[in-house]
């Protein structure tokens, strides 16, 4: 496929809000359990804030696609049977969450509804509300492009799960940046849990890299024209120049290109980070974390690019020469 | 129930592209025009089409022949484009299964268009809308033209009659038939999308000949002999010349 920026930015800009809010919703945990120290609601409001900064940029992003953006209203209406309807209808319900579990940790509303118990407070349950939400965008956007099923290297629950755990590395990548300067005390928590989970996601992303390396293509040339002969040559394509057939779906990229920018988000999205954050820790400078989580969202965006070049369209098979 | 649909005639089809040429024209100016080109006399030529016609070599020299390949929606009976809409504007309708794309509706996502393995749809870049052929429905029904013109326009222009048109749902029907007796398929089975359109493909006719049929049973010449071949006897006008 073509890759297109402003899917590319709506897909890595959203993945960093949804990680960031759910790093704040989780840390609120850890507190609850006593797992880590209180860190003052400011924080979880100023989190809120930047995670709702990305997700308004991924949205704009995403209107950059839309040929007619003036009618994107109307893309909530078939939700029983589309995943990009559904997405479009989570994210502004994530969004509206996450400004709410702000506000509130903002504003220091925190009443108890349910005695002491702290999963009672308020924040808690929007912030419970907010996970849920943000999980299932994780699953919207996954879905989108896992649904196709010719499109075989998306195609599978490794889509899904990618963009999920993606999203959570450079949302917790981001959480520890913001940590460094709000809640020091905090620091080894958020690292250590975006070390983890870059860990985890670089497992899953190499895991569908060895899976679409393996892919047995089922269309061939034979049956997409229906004829039975093992040398079939294309000789026109239906159209001297270019047509959105031999524009949308092909990179336009050489071998050579496409694999040199694998190597790249391999490199830029899983070690570099871990270590500088590792170095982060050991030398306590706040712009390594900075350059941490920059460094992993250039590689995030190499990898998006990667995914979409990497998906063999089968119509592709009708124009053998582009 | 109905499904229209064409049933293409690669023994026939000639790769004029007659039919590329009047559906732009029909629809261009019908209910789903325009469909507008972008620099058609510049250097990178290129527009909007619901049809194309592509051609395959087959084989290798000598023993080859080329393939013409006319090839547009295909009208799938269970459309993946349609379900991906977010918007409803892709449908297919129910009372002749003909898709289409509501273009007041469409948002130019372009996300059908990654859902068709047929790469059927395109994406008018000047109205930024999804176009695609609509198997002339503003033609099928029109009642202000006579009855033998309400077939679509590349059905009509086709000057070797490769295309068929016709309800693959009516046994009785002509498409119907050519499927049937004369091999129609369906392009890339594989996916379940049960293209309504169907290709009929390269027929040979054979006939064989035994070497006894070469000769006649009942020649004269086998009852009265060959004829006399002596070159020197003088024939009976010889004799009679004077």
């Amino acid at each position: 496929m073509h890759p297109a920026f402003s899917v590319i930015f709506l897909t890595t800009l959203i993945g960093v809000g949804q990680g960031l809010f759910l790093a704040l919703f989780f840390s609120q945990i850890a507190v609850a359990m006593n797992f880590i120290p209180p860190q003052g609601s400011q924080f979880y409001a100023l989190g809120s804030l930047v995670s709702i900064l990305f997700l308004g940029a991924g949205l704009v992003a995403s209107v950059f696609h839309l040929g007619r953006p003036e009618r994107a209203w109307r893309s909530a209406a078939m939700w029983r049977t589309s995943w990009l309807s559904r997405e479009v209808i989570v994210l502004p319900l994530f969004m509206m969450a996450v400004v709410v579990y702000g506000a509130l940790h903002f504003f220091g509303f925190d009443k108890n509804l349910f005695g002491e118990n702290p999963a009672g407070t308020v924040t808690f349950i929007v912030g419970a509300v907010g996970a849920v939400l943000c999980f299932a965008l994780f699953i919207c956007t996954g879905m989108i492009y896992a649904c196709l099923k010719f499109l075989q290297e998306w195609h599978t629950v490794l889509t899904p799960v990618n963009y999920t755990l993606l999203g959570m590395a450079s949302g917790y990548m981001l959480v520890t940046l913001l940590a460094n300067y709000s809640v020091p005390d905090n620091i080894d928590y958020y690292a250590d849990a975006a070390i983890a989970l870059t860990i985890i996601a670089f497992i899953f992303r190499l895991a569908s890299l060895v899976r679409n390396s393996r892919i047995k293509h089922k269309s061939t040339l034979q049956s997409a024209i229906g004829i039975r002969h093992n040398k079939i040559q294309q000789k026109a394509q239906g159209a001297m120049g270019g047509s959105f057939n031999t524009r949308e779906y092909f990179h336009g990229k050489k071998a050579a290109f496409v694999k040199s920018i694998k190597w790249l988000f391999l490199v830029l999205v899983f070690p570099v980070p871990v270590i500088l954050v590792l170095i982060g820790l050991a030398t306590n400078i706040p712009a390594i974390f900075f350059v941490a989580f920059i460094v992993q969202y250039v590689g995030l965006i190499a990898e998006r690019w990667f995914f979409f070049a990497q998906a063999n369209h089968p119509q592709n098979l009708y124009y053998q020469t582009i | 129930m109905t499904q229209l649909a064409l049933v293409i005639d690669l023994n026939v089809c000639v790769g004029c592209h007659a039919c590329v040429t009047s559906c732009k024209q029909w629809n261009t100016s019908g209910s789903a025009g325009s469909m507008t080109d972008q620099r058609p006399y510049g250097k990178d030529p290129t527009g909007t089409f619901f049809n194309r016609v592509q051609s395959f070599e087959v084989g290798t020299f000598p023993s080859a022949e080329m393939v013409h390949f006319p090839k547009s929606c295909l009208h799938c009976e269970d459309p993946p484009c349609v379900p991906v809409c977010p918007t409803g504007a892709s449908y297919k309708r129910e009372e002749d299964g003909i898709v289409l794309v509501d273009y007041d509706k469409c948002i130019g996502c372009k996300y059908c268009s990654w859902a068709c393995p047929y790469g059927a749809r395109e994406f008018d870049e000047q109205e930024k809308v999804m176009k695609k052929c609509t198997l002339c429905v503003d033609r099928v029904y029109n009642m202000d033209l006579p009855q033998s013109e309400r077939k679509p326009a590349c059905v009509i222009s086709c000057p070797t009659s490769a295309r068929i048109f016709g309800d693959v749902h009516d046994p009785d029907s002509e498409a119907s038939v050519a499927i049937r007796e004369s091999g129609g398929y369906a392009l890339m089975p594989e996916w379940g999308t049960q293209p309504a359109n169907h290709y009929l493909p390269r027929r040979k006719i054979k006939t064989q000949i035994h070497e006894d049929e070469l000769v006649r049973v009942d020649n004269p010449l086998k009852k009265e002999g060959e004829p006399d071949t002596d070159q020197d006897t003088p024939f009976l006008e010889d004799a009679t010349t004077w």
